[in-house]
């Protein structure tokens, strides 16, 4: 039973990192229709960025949010001079985020070296807490707690302010949200720097967990794929409910079958293929 | 059919020509290469199916009969032929899985279910050696002949990718690869005309699938070994950057890209080892400005040149 418990809180702690990882991308989905091929490689950037701010002896939070700012700058960069460019042609642009994926996995490779590196959790966080007859480490607590914060900031972001009606505008229909005086490219290019920041400060956060590593990239990436085809693509709230999913069963995966614990992963996903190929939040294509 | 025979002639001459066991083993990496490229323009081309996965099959084929031989000590033409079987049937059921969706979504679910087997491959230590993947494979010798020379190897390459495009010709040439491509320029009309748009896009997949089979167990006897890489994401970016920088849709264009891939990647990796840095670079430059592919390019360059000597209209490039 306590092994369960264990098990179950950890679940919900992975679920809150696939959080922070899916959610960018299914944002910049929604509004641009293109999927971040990069997308594995800024959360690994991100978590290299954060180590070196910590190593500079700065403290987590604000390593976190250099992680942040650092690949907002990046995705405006990518966006404005990249993406802009072959606009209207969605695999162009995939295929040039594929490329800027290898860029960036072979940059960091060059830079932080080829050792799997580890980021310690600030003081204040280390060590165990105890809830119940459960003991269970305080990072992992902090960790849920920030993914749920960014889930219920994107939730208001998107559902409750100005800014995210005229998002969900472009998302309906760019050609008439244009047409009413919305600047579809201007909030293409914020929505990227948004998804890009939230994947960067994911790394950092995910990094005192999962080390990080060359390969990381593309690790995180199907992971990201996976909770985001479960849920609908374009959807938060299908990035939220896919990610719990996805926690779950990779988590409970590890313990049971270690071997094939990657491979279990893609049973939901069959399945809702098979059944609802839109995915389970997802509007069924045009 | 004169292009092809002039072709194969300058290929059947490729180790007088050159001599050297090392270059000849570069032209039979070419042609593997060319194999695998020539699949996937199968899906990519002709389908209008951007694949994120297609090394699956490359590597399954691979893994299939190395582990049958290694692991299970059967013959060589036994373990080969159930690894292509191991492989198109993989194909079968990605296939399945994969085309209940179309464009970026049938991209995403062919990079996850490509990745769920690299992982297989990668962390599946004990029965796949993990990173150090499978060695010790024996080249077989063909009808008493040895395969274990450098040119023996690279005609026994040569008859099969022979095989392989021309059938790959053949089928583009069908009506089978007529009504694949009506699918990729207009799926309703297809589906209207009582055509099944599902199945033919599931037929071009598999038969995709199978040569990129047949590419991954050449792969396979080339080097004696298969690892994880085979199956990785980069193979699959790899083959469709050959594909699209050589002009996706045409018949030479795969055979010209992957001729370059092969020929860049060796000249490179004897002064840097930043393969990927490259292959990403080299990703975006042919995006921004060579995006229809070389053959085609210089194709519309020539015809545009011929129109403008004869003072005619440039006509559009066909569709092939």
């Amino acid at each position: 039973m306590h092994a369960w418990a264990v098990q179950t809180f950890n679940s919900v702690a992975f679920a809150g990192l696939l959080f922070l990882l899916a959610s960018g991308f299914t944002l910049i989905f929604g509004l641009m229709r293109i999927p971040n091929m990069a997308h594995g490689a800024c959360f690994m950037l991100g978590a290299y960025v954060g180590y070196s701010v910590i190593k500079a002896g700065l403290p987590f939070f604000v390593a976190v949010a250099a992680a942040g700012i650092a690949l907002a700058l990046l995705g405006a960069i990518v966006e404005r001079v990249v993406l802009r460019r072959m606009e209207a042609n969605e695999f162009a642009q995939v295929l040039a985020t594929m490329g800027l994926a290898f860029i960036i996995a072979d940059a960091s490779l060059w830079f932080w070296g080829g050792d799997a590196l580890q980021i310690p959790e600030p003081d204040w966080l280390r060590g165990p807490v105890r809830m119940g007859d459960l003991v269970v480490p305080k990072y992992r607590i902090a960790l849920i707690v920030c993914a749920a914060v960014a889930a219920v900031a994107l939730w208001l972001l998107v559902d409750k302010t100005r800014l995210g009606a005229m998002i969900r505008a472009g998302v309906d229909n760019p050609a008439i949200a244009r047409a009413m005086g919305i600047r579809v490219s201007k909030l293409s290019t914020f929505v990227f720097c948004l998804g890009s920041a939230l994947v960067g400060m994911g790394g950092v956060l995910g990094a005192p967990i999962i080390s990080i590593y060359p390969g990381l990239d593309f690790d995180m990436l199907p992971l990201a794929f996976i909770v985001v085809i479960l849920g609908g693509i374009g959807s938060l709230a299908g990035a939220f409910v896919g990610s719990i999913v996805i926690g779950f069963i990779y988590t409970f995966g590890q313990a049971w079958v270690a071997d094939l614990a990657y491979v279990i992963l893609f049973l939901p996903m069959a399945l809702v293929l098979i059944v609802r190929p839109q995915g389970l939040f997802g509007r069924p294509a045009a | 059919m004169k292009a092809v025979l002039i072709g194969t002639a300058l290929a059947a001459l490729v180790p007088t020509l050159l001599g050297s066991s090392f270059h000849i083993n570069l032209a039979t990496q070419v042609l593997i290469a060319a194999i695998f490229a020539s699949s996937y323009n199968v899906l990519a081309g002709w389908g209008g199916l951007v694949s994120f996965g297609h090394a699956a099959f490359f590597g399954a084929a691979g893994y299939g009969a190395a582990l049958l031989v290694l692991k299970a000590g059967f013959g060589h033409l036994a373990a080969a032929m159930l690894g292509l079987a191991f492989a198109t049937v993989l194909a079968c059921i990605i296939g399945a899985l994969a085309l209940r969706a179309t464009g970026i979504s049938f991209l995403m679910i062919t990079l996850a279910l490509g990745q769920i087997l690299w992982g297989l491959s990668y962390r599946w230590v004990s029965l796949t050696g993990g990173d150090n993947g499978l060695t010790g494979l024996k080249r077989p010798a063909l009808f008493g002949l040895s395969l274990d020379g450098a040119a023996a190897y690279y005609y026994f390459t040569l008859g099969i990718a022979l095989v392989a495009f021309l059938s790959i010709r053949r089928f583009a040439g069908s009506s089978l690869g007529a009504s694949l491509r009506g699918t990729r320029d207009q799926p309703r009309r297809m589906s209207a005309l009582g055509f099944n748009v599902w199945l033919v896009r599931w037929v071009a997949f598999v038969y995709a699938g199978f040569w990129a089979g047949v590419a991954g167990l050449l792969f396979l006897y080339y080097h004696r070994f298969i690892g994880p890489h085979s199956l990785s994401i980069a193979e699959s970016a790899e083959v469709l950057l050959m594909v699209i920088l050589g002009g996706a849709g045409t018949l030479t264009g795969p055979i010209v890209g992957a001729a370059i891939i092969v020929l860049v990647r060796n000249l490179i990796s004897a002064y840097v080892e930043h393969w990927p840095m490259l292959l990403g670079v080299l990703f975006l430059l042919v995006i921004m400005f060579v995006p229809e592919g070389i053959v085609p390019g210089i194709a519309s360059r020539l015809r545009a040149l011929r129109a403008s000597g004869h003072k005619a209209p440039a006509e559009a490039p066909p569709h092939t």
